[in-house]
């Protein structure tokens, strides 16, 4: 069955020269989408046609629009990700807006999130945070045996529900706070709940968690909205984790 | 410890102690305050308050709570305001509702009503029976002395329509504040997973509704029946 077309859509889209800039709202119209594109590729359309008519085209992150590489961000309809569970922009279908509807595009916000251009945002926070303390230092050395080092079933589970996140910043967008704890936590989880990354647990939460603090994200008030906007569904139960093994380090102290 | 308190886990978790604390504490003002419709004589109420007002461990505790809420009302705006400068430019158009429950993200503003409400119910009570027993009758019950606190409280509820109405809003708002504070203080300890996740919500969800309930009876006991 041929997808259905929509006929006529309204974008209004973030538009900021550079990171100085004050930044405005624009509306474009866009004719005949197929509901089967993806919003990537409705952007894609809407940007030739910008080009044709001499006219800058609209700066947006993607990179491999298969829902992996966490690149794509966007804050569509109000949500991170647009109107749909579980996926990144790329994976979002233009079925899911009506015809003649007003699409609203705005950039991820966050003090810590700076607009670079249009909707592109800097999140080079993200990779302060992982530096602080998202590794293993230990030397791994060979690929040991399979069997050496015993793993409990519901641990291997946990750690790679976590070790899922893709670092798009999704939480960040949809909490009102801009609260990274997601990401921090999410970080904490795949590599504590492993023997090898056991071992630095505490430190690693200590660093991770001052360093977003000083990069000024919010506190966490366990709305749960980064949850709901988690492309990989990660749970906030993995931020109870990371508080508890924030505060036995801290206290322990 | 200095680093412990600025960091924005250290915050939280004095926030969530001070609302525990509290937690407990209405607890048992509920308990004694229902003592007001089990009684219509109002004895049983009388002595109840007597007791709180003259056992040692109860006055200790006294300055404690005062500070667990000055502690729980300070740390709200710090924390409040840390959370708002995140977010220096704020979104065109939200959908908040899809995301989040309407209560976790109005924790501050249902808040500073049960704050309004607070300084409203101390002046009416807390202040005429701590500081100014001399405005109250004196009773005796049991060959003890003691101020007839029950009928300061019994003629508010029975000739003050507006009164009612305000306090019972304000019951249904500390209700939907614990509905969300209830699990979230234990989820900031840490105390959470994912089996406890629906348990603490529960609990959470059904002692909000016995604080609001129980709280709101009481002036609709005193409006209807007298």
């Amino acid at each position: 069955m041929a997808d259905k077309i929509l006929k006529k859509l309204n974008i209004k889209v973030w538009r900021q020269n550079n990171a100085a800039d004050k930044g405005r709202f624009e509306t474009y119209t866009i004719d005949n989408i197929s509901g089967g594109s993806s919003f990537l590729e409705m952007l894609d359309i809407l940007n030739n046609k910008l080009i044709l008519e001499d006219k800058d085209p609209i700066a947006f992150d993607h990179d491999c629009r298969e829902g992996i590489c966490g690149t794509c961000s966007l804050f569509i309809n109000g949500r991170a990700h647009g109107p749909d569970e579980d996926i990144t922009t790329c994976q979002l279908h233009m079925r899911k807006f009506k015809e003649g509807e007003t699409i609203t595009i705005e950039p991820w916000r966050a003090a810590s999130f700076p607009v670079i251009k249009d909707l592109v945002v800097d999140r080079t926070a993200f990779e302060k945070i992982l530096q602080a303390g998202g590794f293993i230092s230990v030397r791994t050395g060979g690929v040991p045996d399979a069997n050496s080092i015993p793993i409990p079933y519901e641990d291997v589970e946990e750690s790679m529900d976590a070790a899922s996140c893709i670092g798009c910043g999704a939480c960040v967008a949809a909490c009102k706070n801009s609260s990274a704890m997601l990401f921090v936590a999410a970080k904490v989880s795949h590599l504590g709940k492993l023997p090898q990354g056991r071992v630095e647990a505490k430190q690693r939460a200590r660093s991770m968690v001052s360093k977003m603090d000083e990069l000024g994200f919010g506190g966490c008030t366990n709305t749960r909205a980064c949850e709901v906007e988690c492309p990989k569904n990660i749970s906030i139960t993995h931020i109870a984790r990371l508080n508890r093994e924030y505060l036995t380090a801290r206290l322990s102290e | 410890m200095s680093s412990f308190l600025s960091a924005s886990i250290g915050k939280k978790f004095i926030m969530s102690v001070s609302g525990l604390f509290l937690v407990l504490f209405l607890a048992v003002h509920l308990v004694v305050n229902l003592l007001l419709i089990f009684d219509d004589s109002g004895e049983l109420y009388n002595v109840a308050a007597n007791f709180m007002s003259t056992n040692p461990l109860i006055r200790t505790i006294e300055p404690v709570l005062g500070l667990g809420f000055l502690v729980h009302i300070l740390w709200s705006f710090i924390l409040e305001y840390n959370n708002w400068k995140a977010r220096p430019v704020k979104y065109n158009k939200k959908n908040k509702s899809a995301t989040s429950s309407w209560a976790s993200r109005n924790m501050l503003v249902l808040g500073g009503i049960i704050l309004v409400f607070l300084v409203i119910h101390i002046i009416n009570f807390y202040w005429i029976i701590r500081f100014n027993p001399h405005e109250m009758n004196s009773i005796t019950i049991g060959g003890e002395h003691m101020e007839d606190s029950y009928t300061l409280v019994a003629d508010l509820f029975k000739h003050s329509l507006v009164y009612n109405i305000f306090y019972i809003l304000s019951a249904i708002l500390l209700g939907f504040h614990l509905s969300h504070g209830f699990w979230s203080a234990f989820h900031t300890l840490g105390w959470n997973n994912e089996n406890w996740m629906n348990r603490l919500q529960i609990i959470g969800k059904v002692y909000a509704v016995i604080i609001a309930v129980g709280f709101s009876v009481i002036p609709l006991y005193f409006f209807i029946k007298f």
